[in-house]
């Protein structure tokens, strides 16, 4: 009764409101998704071959590049890099959700959270679209190998994809309210996301960081590599969330989980927190500036 | 529980704009302004003050110039603006037609659009598909439903707009100047529907710079000069003293006209004479 009342009778401007909402936000899902591929020869099925492309790429690339083999590197490659693109690509769309969306603010009342949230939903599906490469890859080596590299332990991907999900609603309103009165924003983001691709480890192990680190101790210097891996490690949201998409789809296939991707519960608990706490700042600030948008765009 | 006296209660209620000569929307002229102590906010007030008590069933016009602050008080009325200062209540649901099609997506078809619209006014997609067909018929776009917007003449449009916008009975609705586009006949349709409404108990607010239009459809007015309200009351008399003061404004800018153009004509004489003079 009392979670009926929380849900249907929000006070003006919060974030419950969405919940009023849901059939718009079901609305505006479908039509981002539709309109991408509206026209397109292929359709829906860009979404899982634009990911496997770029993954053939980068694993032919990237195996003359590094010396070190990681095993069925480009499960872990694809693994990693759509869960980045995930939410790379959520954060930056929303980024221009409000401002692009001008006429209809100014004319009608709707949640304006509405707007970020629709983008990075749409995202979402996107990306879970986007897993039917992986699980072509996956087939693929299964017969390679002869034996099936697919396990019930897969379908933990899914706690990996809402810590992500949330993670981005918040980020994505923090930018979303910032872009509206600093266009800015989007040019910074944009430099901002390069460095996070790197910092990521999308093409390398974080391996590399540590054991180049132990090298740099044992010859006597300062042992940077392994702050830096530690930082990655334990700063980086995205890592956190990319780490726990390779322990559920990736390591199982492995005879032997190397130790820098072992995740314990405490990856899954700092993760949430990280996820948690960028929600509730986006949304903290977004619902205070929320008004003065208007005057803004 | 006691039903409220006044579906629309706005009290008080200043708006203010930042008429910022430039908009300062990156970082780096933010910077500089703020070094500069060049931050000034530039109010501009678009309303100042006003009060307005509308009972249920009552039809308001509002009147007044351009920049007098009409559309800024239906704005705040629904929603879309926040005041500066004092309050709004509203009790009942509203239907604004502020600007007709402001949803639709060129780039979805009709039948797209007209689930899109109703969503974006708050209605659930089975309320819309209870009432589609209600809402195609009354916009006479059955032919064209499945072809995308974009490809619509702007009489289409606002065809959609209106169907989908007028689909419930609301309590209150809000038009702005609307149906000044779509065919001769669609509009008297949309007239009618408008007088069916009201003559059901929905209470409206209008906003026309057609007095006769005005006169037929309302029976209060509020007029607003500079975002103040000048006068409120019944229709006939606020109507009256508006046109007689627009007629008296423009009637003293006539004189003070010819008085200026009388006054040059002199001018050009004594030129003349002065000349002559020296000629001679």
């Amino acid at each position: 009764m009392a979670l009926k009342k929380l849900l249907t009778d929000p006070p003006e401007g919060s974030f419950r409101e969405i919940f009023k909402y849901k059939d718009l936000l079901v609305q505006l899902v479908t039509r981002d998704i539709k309109l991408k591929y509206r026209r397109s020869f292929l359709g829906y099925v860009w979404s899982i071959l634009n990911p496997l492309l770029i993954m053939i790429i980068m694993a032919v690339v990237f195996s003359f590049l590094f010396r070190r083999s990681i095993a069925y590197f480009p499960i872990y490659l694809l693994a990693g890099r759509s869960m980045f693109e995930f939410v790379n690509t959520a954060v930056s769309k929303s980024l221009s959700a409000i401002t692009e969306n001008t006429s209809l603010l100014k004319k009608t009342y709707i949640s304006k959270f509405m707007f970020p949230m629709s983008k990075i939903t749409a995202c979402m599906v996107d990306f879970v679209f986007s897993l039917g490469a992986l699980i072509l890859v996956m087939a693929f080596f299964s017969i390679i190998d002869g034996r099936v590299l697919f396990s019930l332990w897969n379908l933990g991907a899914v706690l990996a994809i809402i810590q992500g999900y949330i993670f981005s609603l918040g980020l994505g309103f923090l930018l979303a309210e910032l872009h509206v009165f600093f266009r800015d924003i989007r040019y910074i983001y944009h430099a901002f996301s390069t460095m996070w691709l790197y910092c990521s480890a999308i093409f390398y192990d974080i391996g590399m960081f540590y054991e180049y680190g132990d090298a740099q101790s044992a010859a006597g210097s300062f042992p940077l590599a392994t702050y830096l891996a530690k930082i990655i490690e334990y700063v980086n949201p995205l890592y956190i969330y990319i780490k726990q998409m390779r322990y559920f789809i990736w390591t199982p296939m492995l005879d032997e989980i190397p130790y820098w991707a072992q995740v314990t519960v405490w990856d899954f608990v700092l993760g949430t927190v990280y996820a948690l706490i960028m929600f509730a700042i986006g949304t903290f600030f977004f619902r205070r500036n929320q008004d003065r948008f208007i005057l803004y765009i | 529980m006691e039903a409220p006296e006044y579906i629309i209660e706005v009290n008080n209620v200043t708006v203010r704009y930042n008429k910022a000569t430039e908009k300062i929307d990156n970082l780096k002229e933010y910077f500089v302004k703020l070094i500069k102590h060049e931050l000034m906010f530039q109010e501009f007030l678009g309303l100042q003050d006003v009060t307005l008590k509308v009972k249920k069933g009552e039809a308001w016009a509002i009147i007044g110039t351009n920049g007098s602050g009409k559309s800024t008080l239906l704005k705040v009325i629904s929603r879309i603006l926040k005041p500066y200062k004092g309050s709004v209540t509203v009790n009942g649901s509203m239907a604004s037609l502020i600007e007709l099609g402001a949803g639709i997506d060129p780039r979805l078809t009709a039948r797209e659009n007209i689930y899109m619209n109703g969503c974006l006014l708050g209605y659930s997609k089975k309320f819309i598909e209870e009432r589609f067909d209600e809402i195609v018929e009354f916009s006479e776009l059955e032919e064209f439903l499945d072809s995308p917007v974009k490809n619509f003449s702007s009489g289409m449009k606002s065809r959609l707009g209106f169907s989908v916008a007028t689909m419930v009975k609301p309590d209150i609705l809000i038009v702005d100047e609307v149906l000044s586009v779509g065919d001769v006949l669609f509009r008297k349709k949309c007239m009618n529907k408008m007088n069916e409404m009201l003559s059901s108990g929905t209470t409206l607010l209008f906003v026309s710079h057609n007095m006769a239009t005005v006169k037929s459809m309302c029976n209060k007015a509020v007029w607003l000069n500079k975002g103040k309200v000048v006068m409120q009351g019944d229709i006939n008399e606020v109507c009256d003293e508006y046109t007689n003061t627009i007629s008296e404004k423009k009637r003293l800018e006539k004189e003070a006209k010819l008085k200026k153009e009388r006054a040059l004509d002199e001018q050009a004489k004594k030129l003349a004479a002065n000349k002559k003079k020296k000629g001679a």
